[in-house]
């Protein structure tokens, strides 16, 4: 099998892929020549990044599901409703498929991101050799689906922006909703921040 | 030019080959996708960014939606839902909203006009190398679609309490997302990088 850029002594532009040979990045400044791209042979501190981003995004996944997301004024009566609470509502009034979606998306993802991405970073820290291709396959999934959580974020901006009609109803933005475009922030942030190329790096240091 | 790429996810080196129409070179290692055949890149590139602009335009100065109870009506646009957090002291969510759903899709379509208009035209646009790597940065934070699902599920909640009438804006944002991503999947980076090698 062919080797890795690393192996042959190259760094790869993560924008233009061009390949550089690493004994002429500190002559260049870290910065690609074709594009002028910060180049590194890999992401810098990408295990103690992630994991940082991670933590935090954990810390504001709590309030971000206990608080309330929206305040409701209907004919006089004003009740706060927190992602959960939005769930059960649609559950139990029949539109299960929306609730399904605001579940996935909102509740569902993120700690699925969570999980994986502290998988993953447990892995490569204990040098796992165990199926590569499918967790490199997992970290590309996590990539993907993560801006899917802002759904309610969008969702809250356009009630907030429509239900607007004074006495007879009225939506706010609950304290909730803050934490929660941090927790997508965040976790976009460490999925980002970690490096792929590190579950396969682990593969080839058998001699250590 | 150097003929090989290394895989963005695992790093193994690959031959860079032409790729018969249709084509899609995967990493033999993880199966990322490495780069893919593209037909008439520029033209469709360009012609799709400018569609986009267009798009973007109605998209941003029409009615959004409207919605009507008991005799009242309200209507907004794209930018009142943002109007509105930031009145009710909610900055980072109106910040974070304003950027994903507006402002960065607008620096997306600038950008890919800024590169591919010069390029069709046999020029090299002066700061591609900046602009290039500023689009390749945004990518990943403009959120057109997800916005869409948004409007989707809005709708839903307020099916029951009020009817709500689409403006023309909504069409021209679910227009403007397929074209933006088309736009996207009809660049050829090789031929960005091959302007970028000759200066």
């Amino acid at each position: 099998m062919s080797p890795t850029a690393k192996e042959a002594g190259l760094a790869a532009c993560h924008v233009c892929n061009r390949l550089i040979p690493v004994s002429e990045l500190a002559a260049t400044g870290h910065r690609c020549p074709r594009c002028g791209a910060s180049v590194h042979l890999r992401k810098s501190d990408s295990l103690a990044r992630c994991w940082a981003l991670v933590l935090a995004a954990t810390i504001f996944y709590f309030p971000a599901n206990l608080l309330p997301m929206t305040h409701t004024g209907f004919l006089g009566k004003v009740q706060s409703d927190t992602i959960m609470s939005g769930v059960l509502y649609f559950f139990a009034s029949g539109s299960w498929p929306i609730a399904l979606v605001i579940f996935i998306a909102s509740v569902f993802v993120p700690l699925l991101k969570l999980l994986v991405l502290a998988y993953l970073l447990i892995s490569v820290q204990r040098r796992s050799h165990w199926r590569p291709a499918e967790r490199t396959r997992l970290y590309r999934m996590t990539e993907i689906i993560g801006r899917w959580s802002m759904v309610d974020i969008y969702v809250v901006t356009i009630l907030v922006a429509l239900v607007k009609l004074g006495a007879l109803a009225n939506i706010e933005a609950g304290p909730a909703a803050p934490y929660f475009a941090l927790v997508v922030v965040l976790t976009m942030f460490a999925a980002m921040a970690f490096d792929p190329r590190l579950i396969w790096d682990r593969m080839g240091d058998e001699g250590n | 030019m150097d003929k090989r790429i290394a895989c963005h996810c695992c790093d193994l080196l690959h031959e860079v080959r032409p790729l018969p129409p249709g084509g899609v070179a995967l990493c033999a290692r993880c199966g990322a996708i490495l780069y893919r055949y593209k037909r008439n890149p520029l033209d469709r590139t360009l012609a799709l960014a400018l569609t986009g602009l267009i798009l973007f335009i109605v998209a941003n100065s029409f009615p959004f939606l409207a919605i009507e109870k008991a005799g009242l009506t309200r209507q907004m646009t794209l930018a009142t839902g943002i109007f509105e957090l930031y009145r009710e002291e909610v900055y980072l969510v109106a910040a974070l909203v304003g950027l994903t759903t507006v402002l960065l899709p607008l620096v997306e379509l600038c950008a890919l006009l800024y590169v591919f208009a010069p390029l069709r035209l046999g020029r090299r646009p002066r700061l591609l190398a900046p602009v290039w790597r500023v689009m390749a940065r945004v990518r990943a934070w403009s959120m057109m679609e997800v916005f869409m699902l948004g409007i989707l599920v809005s709708l839903v909640k307020l099916a029951s309490m009020a009817t709500i009438v689409p403006g023309v804006a909504v069409y021209a944002f679910g227009a403007l997302i397929i074209v933006l991503t088309a736009a996207f999947a009809a660049i050829d980076p090789h031929l960005v990088w091959e302007a970028l090698e000759n200066r």
